[in-house]
């Protein structure tokens, strides 16, 4: 009987922690469709904040899925065959090499950019353009792309794959192209949502980076908090929930089957 | 042979070229630039020598500490009991829990105002139940609760997994012997947590030391170290001070990340 109390104790708990993680955001969700939020939801439902959203901040919208894909793409070229070099070989130079691609995940944000406009802050060009923005997203998510693609890769006997591959007399490109992509195609795809994620999510550096003209979605959310009112705000927070919502479903749906064959991966070392 | 190493150094190349140009060589620059100010290379010893940027030292490290401790003690109860009791609704529970991972540090800041600020929840309930309004979103209370918000979910997510692969029969052989859950959880379910506790509370702990977001949401006055090197490059144009104390602030996130990875095995994974 004292264990069915703790049970409770425990269900409690742990509903009072969702609680303070959801509330804030059904409140917040509330006040972007309500009239007056001071008053309440007595004063009516509207969707003018959204509207006023849309009007005002719709660049910042198409600006963060432009860099997000763009990052996709940049990641994908830079990360693939990186991850596919590290599986490879993994020795101690390998090692050093993924343990510095970590690097501007473990260093704040703020410290990157700061590192990049004392360094290229002077070509005005790059500097106003939304590649500079582009330039720190990479740098922040291409670990997740190079992690998530070496996970599967180290999962697969890819040495007896390619060496088959080979003995049938398939060249390097042909090898590449029909056995190690498909193969990861699993870590390609949590690997891209990540970075898709990521990327639509960054402020630490972005809002050092951006200029005037290319404000993305989380720097015009801190824009809307510090002038706007409170219900902007929260309109243009759920115009974000939104936009990555799919995502995180995504990530969600598709990390599940994952732990599974990696713990089979584990014990085998 | 060295034809195959060859063509692996060849498809390093792009990242590795991408990689020196807008990492490596901006943060030697930064570096460098960090001892260039009017006081040289003094500069990387004044958050230890400057009393107001060793306070701000002082907060952030206090404000990572309180957070580190207070997110593994909430994740590691609900995540063990959510790994342990499949009940209808646990799915739920656990999507609440993890929906928030991807907010950026600006909407955690919003979150905290929505329950702590001027006409968050909390006021209003205390100002209905004592007829005074408790506001506390734009002190270190309000980053504090921003912090264990933002980890929660990731910190969760870690220990479930953890506790997925400790072996039962660990805990029932101790409760056959008499243990009570309390002892149970302290000789059995904690020590077999320990290397999940440790990776999920250095990157809260590193999270909390290098995030700027939420403190810059809540008040421009939250004197933490992210927020004073912010305020140095912008209003003071101190860019020199800024580009030392960023370096050090970088040093040390990454210092916790790389110990923690040592003390509990090579599954770390750092994530923002």
């Amino acid at each position: 009987m004292k264990h069915r109390g703790l049970f409770y104790l425990q269900l409690g708990f742990t509903l009072l922690v969702s609680a303070f993680l959801i509330v804030p955001v059904v409140l917040s969700i509330m006040a972007g469709l309500t009239v007056n939020y001071f008053i309440g939801i007595e004063s009516g439902l509207t969707l003018k904040w959204v509207f006023e959203v849309w009007n005002g901040y719709r660049d910042t919208i198409f600006l963060s899925i432009g860099l997000s894909l763009a990052c996709l793409v940049v990641t994908l070229v830079l990360g693939v065959p990186t991850a596919y070099v590290l599986a490879k070989r993994q020795n101690a130079l390998t090692r050093a090499i993924e343990e510095l691609l970590v690097m501007p995940v473990a260093v704040p944000g703020l410290a990157t950019a700061l590192a990049l406009i004392v360094t290229y802050g002077s070509l005005s060009g790059f500097r106003t353009s939304w590649g500079f923005i582009l330039v720190g997203h990479v740098l922040f998510t291409l670990p997740f792309m190079v992690r998530s693609v070496l996970a599967v890769l180290s999962a697969i006997d890819l040495k007896t794959l390619e060496e088959g591959a080979a003995s049938l007399g398939a060249g390097f490109w042909p090898r590449f192209r029909d056995i190690v992509l498909p193969n990861c195609r699993a870590g390609i795809l949590a690997g891209s949502l990540m970075v898709v994620t990521l990327s639509m999510g960054e402020f630490n550096m972005t809002w050092l980076l951006h200029t005037p003209f290319t404000k993305t979605l989380p720097v015009g959310l801190a824009d809307a908090y510090a002038s706007l009112r409170l219900e902007v705000g929260s309109a243009y927070t759920l115009v974000f929930f939104l936009m990555i919502m799919p995502l995180l479903l995504a990530l969600q749906a598709f990390a599940k089957p994952r732990p599974a064959k990696f713990v089979a991966e584990e014990t085998d070392q | 042979m060295r034809h195959e190493v060859r063509r692996l150094i060849l498809l390093l190349l792009p990242a590795g070229i991408f990689f020196a140009a807008f990492f490596l060589l901006p943060m030697a620059r930064l570096f460098f630039i960090g001892g260039s100010g009017k006081t040289g290379w003094a500069a990387y010893a004044a958050i230890l020598t400057d009393m107001h940027y060793f306070s701000s030292l002082v907060s952030t490290l206090g404000v990572a500490t309180a957070t580190t401790v207070a997110t593994l003690i909430i994740s590691g109860i609900a995540g063990v009991f959510l790994q342990r009791h499949k009940f209808p609704g646990n799915g739920a529970l656990v999507a609440m829990l993890t929906f928030p991972l991807a907010f950026p540090g600006v909407v955690i800041g919003f979150m905290v105002i929505m329950l702590a600020g001027r006409q968050g929840l909390i006021g209003q309930v205390t100002q209905a139940l004592t007829g005074e309004k408790l506001v506390f979103a734009y002190t270190m209370a309000g980053l504090f609760m921003g912090y264990v918000y933002f980890s929660i979910p990731r910190t969760i997510l870690t220990v479930m997994a953890a506790a997925e692969k400790l072996d039962p029969k660990l805990e029932e052989a101790a409760r056959s012997l008499g243990a009570s859950p309390w002892r149970v959880a302290l000789d059995v379910i904690i020590p077999g947590l320990k290397p999940a506790f440790i990776s999920a509370g250095a990157i809260c702990f590193a999270t909390a030391v290098g995030a700027f977001g939420t403190a810059f949401t809540l008040a421009a006055k939250i004197n933490v170290l992210p927020m004073v090197i912010y305020t140095e490059f912008t209003l003071s144009a101190n860019i020199a001070m800024a580009a030392a104390l960023s370096f050090v602030l970088g040093i040390v996130t990454w210092l916790v990340l790389a110990i923690a990875r040592t003390a509990a095995g090579s599954t770390v994974a750092a994530a923002g």
